[in-house]
């Protein structure tokens, strides 16, 4: 508890300011003090610091600036402040707040830097520190990177614990009646006879008294809400049908647009004919915007129709037509000058493998993947005179005020951005090409709210997809073990791509093309992992564990291959080489799990294992296959991982498996090619993923050694497909070093 | 076009051929059915047709052949559909955008087999994508639901 406080005393300012009708509570690191989101709605007199809990006589209100795509973060957020509150997460407002570089994200581009993760230097430490201030100063409110409950759980609980020492200290001012001999319980003071004062009843008075500042956060052993399983917060509503998302946006007198962008990503709009499209029932206006052109019209199917009347000349954009000529111009990136780091370097590779008599080479690839949320991209836009409003779900929307503000000239204090749930993201939302075609569109007809919606033919074949990847590998063994490994990693410039488009791009190397790579804690006597970066082809995101998607495919694919040659166990051999022991323990978990006892199960059956390290989790995953007539089946796919304390424990087992089941179906099926410019996939029909008959038993388990709390959202993801891959290959002695698997094989 | 939706009777001028999906969301305001694919691949805008599940986005507002329920009748959160509890209690949705169509058609899987297998609930509940990966949970709140709806 001591260092806790210490802690406390370091990092943050906290306070509490009167608002309108009550008390804030707020907590920001001293040392970089950011100037407070409410000042603007302020009346004279009155002030305000950066708030996530808001207490006002007609209510409760918690700010969760991290967005919900799914994930549970709003949930999960609330319960952290609840925790300390003493309130019932369920019965309080729980409002996403305005973007303001206080919510900013201190992790997500800390973790660009080309540092092992695991890596606590003196450097990386000073660096890691340097990002940080940057990210405070800028726009950096993301979600994203599995960061949102590392990065801060300790703000919010301590936002909560500072708010209820000082509603204590207002109850005890008002009763004459010692602090000490006060509890809190449920949104209330209680006395010592049982009386119970209400939060909401002391707001006012709470709001004229100094904040109690001097709070420790409660020990977790006395935690009523964390740890334990309990209802998030969004559950009922998705069970209901009663949650809105951003494409459910209604506003009176809303009228509805899509847009039609250049197939070519970035090409521009040339000449188009809109006099077919005009001429639509309900169809009121053809709009330029940003790569592409828009309908509005008094109904969204409307607004569909028309713009397939559209004829447009689409300009071409400046890179390769088609994927085969990516392709090919990834292949030939992996050249010398094209080499952009060599994070890991042990031992002396290129000797080890001059005296092996026999060097084992492999070359993998994964494709460009869509996103492709069931929600469509949508964002409703309301132009006026001297203000602009924004509704969407973004994971930027400090990013989303910004463009917003340069499209329209209002000033970025008039603008509001509403961040609603979004029906999936995985990374879609770290974009906002969407929310700029839709402020576009309203800023041409100022006045009427206007809600934009792509088909899904457009979102997918307009996303900024997970780029194409490939790695070379060398490798020798030697009695019975791995002796040396030697990958290069040929990517495209992800972190240039993505980062340019929205925030601005790192110095150093591209850690996005080498993630899940160079930063395994493996001990393999002559292990070096390159980087090479091709040029800019189309443009690209960040896709659910991006880099790591691709590149622990290729890691855990070649050490299996490795292994194999070795004659060793895949599970052993693997502890052997593990240096990590919170690493060691997850992939002991999982053969405990599954009784491991090598990969033949029997005839016609094969069992994988993968182990990944990524965004700060261990993960190790074993997939269990059958050879049925039809084809492959996965019967069962067991989970071990380390995210430190577990907060959340029944969200925590739906990430796990969901993101396992992300990374098992992308694996099996999918991929986009690129003809002309253009995405040939345009639908599920054509990108299915997994569904529920191909889905196996899952088994989860979190261990709880790790020092530090991380996300979920993620780290499932990477070691599923090459589990899967070695689990194919145990079944049937057929290695699949590309991806999707069913280019190869059939999935039953 | 005349149409009744959870209940409700409603005359509407719009193009016949309009998909029952956007009757429902942009002319009436109910949008708890949701637009995922429009061609029927996704299932996210499963609503009942005299009781049967459709995917709203393939039904054109004049074909419609009966009364349409949707997710918003079906319970509330005082008196939830046995199905929405069991989804309650599972904690099934993620981002919860394809539920409302997984729940739809559950609860017509239920009604046509009050005890399905495994084997019977893939049949059915295939044709609805979940991009989250909930599946495991669906199958088992669909067990759960399946159980209570006898017992009562």
């Amino acid at each position: 508890m001591s260092t806790m406080r210490k802690i406390v005393r370091r990092s943050f300012l906290i306070g509490s300011a009167a608002i309108a009708g009550g008390v804030a509570f707020g907590a920001y690191y001293v040392n970089r003090p950011t100037p407070n989101p409410l000042l603007g709605d302020l009346a004279a007199g009155e002030a305000a610091i950066t708030p996530f809990v808001k207490i006002k006589s007609d209510g409760i209100t918690l700010i969760v600036p991290r967005a919900d795509t799914g994930q549970g973060i709003m949930s999960m957020q609330a319960h952290l402040i609840a925790e300390e509150l003493d309130v019932d997460p369920h019965d309080v407002t729980l409002d996403p707040g305005q973007p303001h570089q206080a919510y900013y994200n201190g992790i997500i581009s800390a973790n660009s830097l080309p540092f092992n993760p695991l890596d606590e230097g003196p450097v990386a430490r000073t660096v890691r520190d340097l990002m940080d201030t940057v990210s405070r100063l800028t726009s950096s409110q993301f979600t994203g990177g599995s960061s949102s409950t590392s990065d801060l759980q300790e703000r919010l609980r301590m936002a909560g614990a500072v708010a209820r020492e000082t509603l204590k200290a207002a109850a005890s001012a008002r009763t004459g009646i010692p602090v000490v001999q006060l509890q809190t319980e449920n949104g209330a003071v209680i006395l010592p006879d049982g009386t119970r004062i209400a939060y909401t009843d002391l707001a006012s008075e709470a709001a004229s008294i100094e904040a109690v500042t001097d709070v420790a956060l409660r020990a977790q052993s006395d935690w009523r809400l964390l740890g334990k399983p309990f209802q998030r917060t969004d559950i009922v509503a998705k069970s209901l049908g009663t949650q809105a998302y951003g494409i459910d946006k209604t506003l009176p007198g809303m009228l509805h647009a899509t847009v039609r962008g250049n197939p070519g990503r970035g090409g521009g709009l040339g000449a188009y004919d809109a006099t077919a499209a005009l001429a639509m029932r309900g169809v009121s206006a053809v709009v330029p915007v940003t790569d592409g052109i828009a309908v509005v019209a008094n109904n969204t199917w409307r607004a569909f129709r028309a713009a397939e009347l559209l004829d447009v000349d689409w300009p071409a954009p400046d890179y390769p037509a088609s994927s085969e000529e990516m392709w090919e111009a990834l292949s030939d990136a992996h050249v010398p000058e094209n080499l952009n780091s060599r994070l890991r370097d042990d031992g002396d590779v290129e000797a080890a493998q001059a005296e092996a008599s026999v060097v084992i080479t492999a070359e993998y690839r994964t494709p460009f993947l869509a996103h492709a949320a069931l929600e469509p991209l949508s964002a409703t836009v309301l132009v006026e005179a001297d203000q602009v409003t924004v509704w969407t779900s973004t994971q930027i929307p400090a990013v989303v005020r910004d463009a917003a503000a340069k499209i329209t000239g209002v000033p970025a204090e008039a603008i509001t951005v509403h961040a609603l749930p979004g029906g999936g993201s995985f990374g879609r939302r770290l974009d906002h090409d969407y929310a700029i075609q839709a402020i576009e569109i309203a800023t041409a007809i100022p006045g009427t709210p206007i809600k934009t919606t792509w088909t899904r033919e457009e979102d997918m074949t307009h996303d900024f997809p997970r780029p194409i990847h490939m790695a070379r590998a060398r490798g020798t063994v030697a009695e019975g073990r791995v002796t040396s490994y030697d990958l290069d990693s040929i990517g495209m410039p992800l972190t240039e791509s993505w980062f340019g488009r929205i925030f601005f791009v790192p110095p150093g190397p591209d850690t996005l093309l080498v993630w899940g790579v160079f930063d395994q804690p493996y001990e393999i006597p002559n292990y070096r992992v390159s980087g090479y970066k091709s040029g800019q082809m189309v443009p690209v995101g960040s896709w659910r564990s991006p880099g790591a998607c691709s590149n622990s495919f290729f890691h855990e694919a070649f050490l299996s291959e490795l292994i194999h040659a070795a004659g060793a166990d895949p599970l052993e051999e693997r502890l052997r080489l593990m240096r990590d022991p919170v690493s060691r323990g997850v992939l002991e978990a999982v053969g405990e799990m599954c009784n491991w006892a090598g990969s033949n199960i029997g005839p016609g059956r094969g069992r994988g294992i993968a182990f990944s390290h990524t965004h700060h989790v261990p993960v190790a995953e074993v997939v269990d296959v059958t050879l049925t007539d039809s084809g492959i089946r996965i019967d069962d796919v067991w989970i071990a991982a380390d995210c430190g304390t577990v907060f959340d424990p029944v969200n925590a087992e739906a990430q796990l498996t969901g993101a396992a089941i992300w990374g098992l179906g992308h694996a099996m099926n999918c991929e986009l090619t690129y003809e002309n410019h253009a995405v040939q996939q345009t639908n599920y029909h054509v990108f299915e993923g997994m569904r529920l008959y191909q889905t196996p038993r899952m088994h989860t388990r979190l261990i709880g050694e790790a020092r530090k709390v991380a996300g979920l959202g993620e780290p499932a993801t990477a070691p599923a497909a090459p589990a899967l891959a070695d689990a194919i290959f145990a079944a049937t002695g057929q290695r699949l070093r590309q991806m999707p698997f069913n280019r190869f094989i059939d999935f039953a | 076009m005349r149409i009744t939706v959870d209940g409700t009777a409603y005359e509407l001028d719009v193009e016949d051929d309009m998909p029952l999906l956007w009757v429902l969301r942009d002319e009436l305001g109910i949008t708890a059915p949701k637009y995922g694919c429009g061609i029927a691949q996704c299932g996210a805008c499963t609503v009942h047709i005299d009781g049967q599940a459709v995917r709203s986005c393939q039904v054109a507002g004049a074909d419609v052949w009966g009364a349409v329920t949707t997710i918003a009748s079906l319970g509330t959160a005082e008196a939830p559909h046995p199905v929405q509890a069991a989804w309650i209690r599972h904690q099934v949705a993620q981002c919860g955008y394809c539920q409302s169509g997984q729940i739809m058609q559950a609860v017509d899987l239920l009604s046509v087999n009050p005890d399905p297998s495994d084997d019977d609930i893939d049949q059915v509940m295939s044709g609805n994508l979940c991009r989250c990966g909930t599946y495991p949970r669906i199958r088992a709140a669909i067990h759960d639901a399946a159980r209570a709806l006898r017992e009562t």
